[in-house]
């Protein structure tokens, strides 16, 4: 590749990242072939499935349908982000608890719209589990478990709190 | 094919000013490009045919939501999660509401517009059955100036509308008059979240003394673009609503529709379940008047 594309800077997982790409790159590959972020998959690549599911800004958003020019300036969460100090984040512990994840695909997706509901509502009912989750779909049909992990976080009110907000706390 | 994205252009000029200057420079030459939840769709599966795109996500401008004199104004750029969460629109224009809560999932809300929406132009957007049923009036902007045309007026084929190449829609606005109106709107798809309506119906009517006095029906997934039915509410207006008057409005809408047979659904059922709906609300109308 002979263009010099330029720099678009955001910050991911707390942490500021600089890459060079084309603006059209959609974020998604840009987390994952620039950034070696692959915790965050592609499954239809066209905002129907979730799978790509990360936080901007700290909305949910389909990184396969954003220009990687519109995310400059922006603070971005990815599955990665979740853990912090080594130590899993509540949903994630609730996924691993109650089966949640089976062949792992939509698990990132899963566990980032989970994340969101419950930054935007601590404790949400099933009805609101179910809107929340609705833009992920899981291949292995497994939506019953994943919604029982979402309760069972729900119940723990550190879930609520998302390591961006955590960091920003400490 | 995958689309490459190193053969499109995109820059971010950041203000409307900008845009619009870039827009009457050369004509035609860029498509604007909000949230992406359409255009990135086309362009991930490699038929997205826009060589240059300017961003307009981001700009301050384009996204507000604010009463202005006897409406509310509502900037193209705004979200659907915006209306989702605007304490305004759930009190005074419930529908819209609701069309927004049907938008794909939370994150599609997140990023999709409002204006997108309607300059997409989908037959079966979800919006525009609520803004056609509330009389909504769109307003363009570019270089030369603005202008305001009524909503239902916007659409002018099959993903076309009346936007001249130097254009951008600006804003849609709400007339606050409906507070006192029976208010009606069902969407028909696969599943609640996620499905690209095989019908919608919104609707809005007063019904005093035993008459409809005014009504205002817009439909989805009907004809080429969301349109009013206009024929429907002429064998309305100033009717009592009887099973006669259901059934003349019955055969209005049928003569006025145009649906299509498509992956989605087939022209017949489009058709029964559209006079259904229109059926349903006339009930409902009767049983409940207007409220208010």
């Amino acid at each position: 590749m002979s263009v010099l594309w330029p720099a678009i800077r955001f910050a991911v997982n707390g942490e500021i990242r600089e890459v060079y790409a084309p603006p059209m790159k959609r974020l998604l590959d840009v987390l994952r072939e620039d950034l070696h972020l692959t915790g965050t998959k592609e499954g239809c690549g066209e905002g129907e499935c979730g799978s790509c599911s990360v936080r901007m800004n700290g909305e949910l958003v389909n990184s396969c349908l954003i220009p990687v020019l519109q995310a400059e300036g922006a603070k971005i969460q990815t599955v990665e982000g979740l853990a912090m100090n080594g130590k899993l984040h509540p949903m994630q512990e609730a996924f691993l608890q109650c089966g949640g994840a089976q062949c792992g695909i939509c698990t990132p997706g899963m566990l980032m719209a989970a994340a969101q509901l419950l930054a935007t509502n601590p404790h949400p009912n099933l009805a609101e589990i179910r809107e929340g989750l609705a833009g992920n779909l899981c291949r292995c049909t497994g939506f019953m478990r994943i919604f029982e992990s979402v309760v069972i976080a729900a119940a723990d009110d550190s879930a609520a709190i998302a390591p961006e907000e955590a960091r920003h706390a400490r | 094919m995958r689309g490459n994205a190193e053969v499109h252009d995109l820059i971010a000029p950041g203000s409307m000013a900008s845009v619009l200057e870039l827009l009457a420079a050369e004509p035609g030459k860029w498509t604007p490009i909000a949230g992406g939840t359409e255009l990135m769709v086309a362009f991930s599966a490699g038929r997205l045919n826009a060589p240059r795109l300017v961003s307009l996500w981001g700009i301050r401008d384009l996204r507000f939501i604010e009463t202005r004199g006897d409406a509310i104004a509502i900037g193209a750029a705004t979200t659907f999660l915006d209306l989702r969460r605007d304490s305004a629109i759930a009190s005074d224009f419930p529908l819209l509401t609701r069309a927004a809560s049907w938008i794909g999932s939370i994150a599609n809300q997140s990023r999709a517009t409002l204006g997108g929406n309607l300059v997409n132009g989908s037959p079966a957007a979800d919006s525009s059955p609520a803004l056609l049923a509330y009389d909504a009036e769109v307003e363009t902007i570019s270089v030369r100036g603005r202008r305001r045309i009524p909503y239902s007026e916007f659409h002018t084929g099959y993903k076309r509308n009346v936007l001249a190449p130097d254009e951008l829609l600006y804003a849609i606005h709400l007339p606050l008059r409906f507070a006192g109106h029976k208010q009606y709107l069902r969407k028909v798809g696969t599943r609640r979240a996620m499905a690209i309506a095989k019908v919608a119906l919104g609707a809005t009517a007063i019904f005093e003394k035993g008459v409809i006095r005014e009504i205002r029906l817009g439909a989805a997934s009907l004809a080429p673009y969301p349109m009013r039915l206009n024929q429907t509410e002429k064998a309305l207006l100033g009717q009592k609503p009887s099973p006669e008057t259901a059934h003349a409005a019955r055969h209005a809408l049928f003569a006025e529709v145009k649906p299509i047979d498509d992956i989605r659904s087939t022209a017949e059922y489009r058709r029964r379940v559209a006079a259904n709906l229109l059926d349903e609300f006339l009930l409902e109308l009767q049983r409940e008047g207007s409220g208010a």
